[in-house]
């Protein structure tokens, strides 16, 4: 059962100043997003149109702790496709910002974060590649882009910071 | 901006940006580039200090994102060349970072004023971003490379993936070409002599994008694409973004196990068809690398003698 006298009305204008979200407001419902969604169509957890519409509705809890805010694939077809322009995708991520600055950072893209921190990039490019990039002929690689540690350090994304969150 | 190659006595240059994925995980797609780089007279230069793009940070920070971002394109930018990206996530984060930090002022000083602080850069805005896969179709083009053709590929029939950021949004890209309806991969198939394969849901995202959060949801995103490819006998799947890779070539024994299906369907990037098209080895163009081995693709190819 929802219970509308939990609903959240300035939830809307919290997204949609957001970067990303400013055309919240504009959605009408029409579900093209959901249409020609590629993620939908493998699985009902994920459903554009009913998210924005909860989110409009000032359902802030449910959506900011939701896993399916992180499913959208950023494909992009219903970016090209909404008639009222509202940038999916965009209002996705938005919403994501906000979820992350609410304390729900999915454990995957902690790590992810890690990674950036540790090596500037997803992956580590080891003595092993390196090895594999030498006999390939290809020039080897420098593993390490402190440049990234400093910036998410300054975001406040250090590790140790993450860790207490 | 453009860099013709009719126009201009000298080799069109670039900054390659490798990213996360290529240089670990698709060694064989960075090769057959660059071999196809050095065999249609484009310089690739390369830049030690590039990270990952930025892309991954979005959904969590994206003035984080869009710092890293200005990171890399600063780099560029201090070369004084056009950045070519392999990868079409990398090509679309960094095209909207900089097409962002371009069009809002305030937005660009900002970015400067933390980067110089950071990191000690700055970022005025001032290069071009590029897929390699453009630059193949928009600067060298199909006629110029049809002229080059060694081998006949005309016996193969293979299946285009465009992927999702390679065309879209075209907020960002501006209208390159209609994302429903994209042509550019097709005529670089064609170009090679190759025929370009349809099949259902030839547009549909390969599920990479949700792979971290939840990998049954990208599998069996990508499950559906190579049946529909099987569907069609295509020799095999031609792509050109390494982490829609991962997802087809990478995930594809793994999706078979899950979904208990078998499709063994090679999938090359372009680059790789290019070259053979072009009399390249297969061994030069890093096909051992392929896990799904094309071997019986490449008995098909005539070698011409002439």
């Amino acid at each position: 059962m929802i219970d509308s006298k939990k609903f959240d009305p300035d939830f809307k204008l919290l997204i949609a100043s957001e970067p990303g979200g400013e055309n919240i407001k504009k959605c009408f419902s029409c579900g093209t997003c959901t249409a020609g969604c590629p993620v939908r169509e493998v699985t009902d957890r994920y459903n554009p149109r009913r998210i924005i519409r909860m989110a409009i509705l000032g359902m802030k809890k449910e959506v900011l702790s939701s896993d399916f805010i992180w499913l959208c694939s950023s494909c992009y077809t219903c970016f090209e496709r909404c008639p009222q322009n509202v940038k999916i995708p965009e209002l996705m991520n938005a919403i994501k910002n906000i979820a992350v600055r609410e304390g729900y950072l999915p454990s995957s893209m902690k790590s992810q974060l890690d990674l950036l921190a540790s090596f500037g990039r997803l992956l580590e490019v080891t003595d092993f590649e390196n090895e594999k990039r030498k006999e390939s002929g290809l020039p080897l690689f420098q593993g390490r882009t402190e440049d990234v540690e400093k910036i998410l350090k300054k975001l406040g994304f250090h590790r140790e910071e993450q860790d207490r969150g | 901006m453009k860099n013709k190659i009719e126009d201009s006595p000298q080799k069109p240059e670039y900054t390659l940006f490798l990213g996360c994925t290529v240089p670990v995980r698709a060694l064989n797609y960075e090769i057959s580039a660059r071999k196809i780089a050095e065999k249609l007279g484009l310089q690739l230069s390369d830049v030690s200090e590039f990270s990952c793009c930025g892309y991954p940070i979005k959904s969590v920070h994206r003035y984080g994102y869009l710092l890293m971002a200005a990171r890399n394109l600063a780099l560029a930018e201090k070369r004084g060349l056009p950045l070519c990206t392999l990868c079409s996530a990398c090509c679309g984060s960094l095209t909207e970072a900089n097409h962002e930090i371009q069009e809002d002022e305030k937005l660009r000083k900002q970015i400067n004023e933390d980067l110089s602080e950071w990191v000690g850069l700055r970022y005025e805005g001032g290069i071009r971003v590029t897929h390699f896969t453009r630059i193949l179709r928009e600067d060298i083009g199909k006629k110029k490379i049809a002229e080059q053709i060694k081998a006949d590929l005309s016996s193969l029939h293979v299946a285009p993936h465009y992927g999702c950021h390679y065309t879209k949004p075209t907020s960002i890209y501006g209208k390159i070409e209609d994302p429903e309806n994209p042509k550019s991969l097709d005529e670089l198939i064609e170009a090679t002599g190759a025929h370009s394969v349809q099949y259902e849901d030839k547009l549909q995202c390969c599920g990479g994008g949700v792979l971290a959060i939840d990998e049954q949801v990208a599998l069996a995103m990508s499950q559906r694409k190579l049946e529909h490819i099987r569907d069609q006998q295509a020799d095999a799947m031609v792509l050109v973004c390494p982490f829609c890779n991962v997802m087809y070539e990478g995930n594809q024994r793994k999706i078979e196990k899950v979904f208990q299906k078998e499709y063994k369907l090679p999938i090359l990037y372009y680059p790789q068809l290019l070259g053979l098209a072009l009399g390249i080895e297969p061994d030069e163009l890093g096909m051992k690398m392929n896990r799904v081995k094309a071997t019986e693709l490449v008995k098909k190819i005539n070698r011409r003698t002439d």
